[in-house]
């Protein structure tokens, strides 16, 4: 990946988005925020608007009708953009596998670089599976 | 009015519409009436005896799409079902949302998901489904296949 | 006086707009509010057909995330109306705990939200963070801070510990001198009652003809909760008080949701207190042939569950029915004729379970959008500031 990423990631902007869930994983991501976990102290910050994001966090099974909003959105995103999963529902759709309302999975949608298994993943696997992602990228 | 006395007026007045009224235990009786006299029963339920409406929940039950109209009197402890058994292969019945507006957005869900027509809803439009799932599919019935040719149902495993 | 239409973006701070809510407006005032659903079905009513009973209780503990507990509650309730059955005391009183610590981090989430739209930042960040305090006691009692799977047909799947009553009630009393300072801060606050008061009012005969549930309703004078109606679990074994109020306004709704928590939070305490010993499971082994219909007060509302079994092992219909369905429609009577910086917290004020409600999108006239998601907070931040200046604040 490129120098470009790597300075990005010092203090990456990260977004978030949900195609679809039950909100639990978003909670978790939100409590990321909160003085308990406070994701800030590893630099990151929340993009007001996707236009900004550096770092994609995604959660819920795709449903149709968030579908199209995810492309038009994947779209708008300036790259290079790492998208993290979280949650079982943005890895594999979980249980939801046989919904006649989601037919795709995530990664078949959009590239995905980190799945944060759960249901949901606690915030520390979600800082966790981000830190990670981050280090990687940045000693790749 | 005493759980007895509301029944008495149920079968009293709407007796020629009843086709059975199952008496279940004290907090569950199911009603079954003839379609006709869905809006007839249903408002005065809700606004004469002052039941609160839940929910209505549609079924496929392959010889028949039934509906039940789900309302509950609290002061009585008491939850009254009636039950419309419908045609499947026309499934038709008036809309109760023109006089209830608290059954707005089910008939329009029932609509979507079970393909009934219900005559004189204010507003039968999309609630639930997206713009291009296809007209005339509908998930909630017993003869629903996937139409979806690209949709991904592997496990990998 | 032309009308323009306005979109409406997520209340969520961090959720991107999805079309959802559309907005006609004169000038600053509402005229006409239109919605558009859909973004979080996942078909879980047709999940439930191709699943035996006792796994249908994981599927619906996903519908939503903030309100878990209440599905699964309500749905074994319906299937124990199948037949005639009694769940055990124990089980009662284990369900009663966990249903109601669950209302407490519902309404503190609430709570934290509405300080977010409001422009109260540190109410925000109090308000999570004592719920982190709860989710603590989920967690010790359950193994998880969220999806707790305790509920299964016929009882809970697991037991609570004696060890582990005492630091539960610890952290339980622990919360509530800071609860307490939060109650004082919100309902004494001249600028939230400036702000709040009159805003986004439904009257009771709306609250009636809308079927409306939990504190929506409650605050427009229908004292109505599943709880007192049609009582189930450990509620009867002591003595709490319904919150009924009847202005019907967001500043109503606010002070009921922060008065429940103090009530769950006495219910939680004395079944801790007094957990009777016994069974936790009836062992129920095939369910009958048969319809089942259960409800219980989700901290929305009343969640209702309706069950058909042919005798085999899996529902031949499950309708779920979540409080928010109900609640939802009531934004026709409360923001049209209210201004667009109000629109927000109306509409945050039935408190929408996002999973059941999704996102607002307006579309310009024109097909221009004129505000986004993220303006429409500011506007909202913006007049709070407007009244706090005026009223001569800090």
């Amino acid at each position: 990946m490129s120098l470009k990423l790597k300075a990005l990631l010092k203090s990456p902007w990260v977004f978030h988005l949900s195609t679809g869930s039950c909100n639990n994983c978003d909670i978790e991501t939100l409590d990321c925020l909160t003085p308990r976990f406070d994701i800030e102290r590893f630099g990151m910050l929340l993009a007001g608007s996707i236009k900004h994001a550096d770092v994609l966090l995604v959660t819920g099974s795709c449903n149709r009708m968030s579908v199209e909003r995810l492309k038009t959105l994947w779209e708008q995103v300036p790259k290079p953009c790492l998208v993290v999963a979280i949650g079982t529902c943005a890895g594999s759709r979980g249980l939801f596998i046989d919904s006649y309302n989601c037919p795709h999975p995530l990664d078949s949608i959009i590239p995905v670089n980190v799945y944060i298994p759960g249901c949901p993943p606690k915030p520390e696997a979600i800082m966790a599976g981000v830190v990670q992602l981050i280090q990687k990228v940045g000693g790749a | 009015m005493t759980r007895e006395d509301v029944l008495a007026d149920i079968r009293g007045r709407f007796g020629a519409d009843i086709v059975e009224l199952f008496d279940k235990s004290p907090k569950r009786v199911y009603v079954e009436i003839r379609p006709q006299a869905i809006v007839r029963i249903g408002t005065h339920l809700f606004r004469t005896l002052g039941a609160r409406f839940n929910i209505a929940s549609g079924t496929d039950m392959k010889d028949w799409i039934e509906i039940l109209y789900h309302f509950t009197i609290e002061d009585l402890n008491l939850l009254i079902s009636l039950r419309v058994r419908l045609d499947p292969g026309h499934p038709e019945i008036d809309s109760l949302a023109r006089d209830i507006e608290a059954l707005n957005w089910i008939e329009r869900e029932l609509t979507e998901l079970l393909g009934i027509t219900f005559t004189g809803h204010p507003d039968p439009r999309r609630l639930l489904l997206a713009d291009n799932w296809p007209e005339g599919v509908y998930p909630l019935r017993r003869d629903y296949v996937e139409w979806d040719g690209t949709a991904d149902r592997t496990r990998g495993v | 006086m032309g009308r323009t239409v306005i979109p409406i973006g997520p209340y969520h701070p961090l959720q991107e707009e999805p079309e959802f809510f559309t907005l006609t407006v004169e000038g600053e005032t509402v005229v006409d509010i239109d919605v558009r659903i859909g973004y979080n079905h996942r078909g879980i009513e047709k999940l439930s057909e191709s699943k035996i009973f006792e796994n249908c209780t994981f599927v619906v503990e996903r519908i939503c995330g903030i309100c878990s507990t209440s599905h699964p509650y309500a749905f074994t309730r319906a299937v124990e109306d199948v037949f005639p059955m009694e769940v055990p005391i124990r089980a009662k009183y284990i369900r009663t705990i966990i249903a109601e610590t669950e209302r407490i981090h519902s309404h503190l989430l609430w709570l934290g939200l509405a300080g977010h739209f409001l422009g109260y930042n540190t109410v925000y960040m109090w308000a999570w963070k004592l719920r982190e305090e709860i989710l603590d006691v989920m967690e010790i009692l359950s193994g998880n801070r969220n999806n707790y799977a305790m509920f299964k047909p016929g009882g809970v799947r697991r037991d609570i510990r004696a060890e582990d009553i005492p630091v539960c009630l610890r952290k339980i009393e622990s919360i509530l001198p800071t609860l307490d300072m939060l109650k004082k801060a919100v309902l004494d606050d001249p600028v939230l009652h400036a702000r709040l008061k009159g805003v986004g009012v439904m009257t009771y005969q709306q609250a009636i003809d809308f079927s409306a549930l939990g504190p929506t309703s409650r605050a427009s004078g229908v004292a109505r909760d599943v709880r007192k109606d049609s009582p189930y679990g450990a509620y009867q074994e002591m003595p709490w008080d319904m919150i009924v109020t009847k202005n019907g306004d967001v500043f109503d709704k606010a002070v009921i949701r922060i008065l429940e928590t103090f009530e769950s939070a006495k219910i939680v305490r004395f079944c801790l207190e007094k957990l009777p010993d016994g069974p936790i499971d009836a062992n129920i082994k095939d369910v009958p042939v048969g319809e089942g219909i259960g409800h219980i007060e989700a901290p929305r509302g009343e969640t209702f569950h309706y069950v058909r079994s042919d005798g085999t092992n899996r529902p031949v219909r499950h309708k779920v029915r979540a409080p928010t369905f109900m609640n939802f429609p009531t934004y026709k009577a409360t923001v049209k004729g209210q201004t667009i910086s109000d629109a927000t917290i109306i509409l945050a004020a039935i408190d929408p379970c996002y999973c059941c409600t999704e996102r607002i999108a307006v579309k310009d006239a024109s097909g221009k959008a004129l505000y986004s998601g993220q303006d429409l907070i500011r506007l909202s931040r913006e007049k709070t500031e407007r009244l706090r200046k005026g009223m001569g604040g800090r």
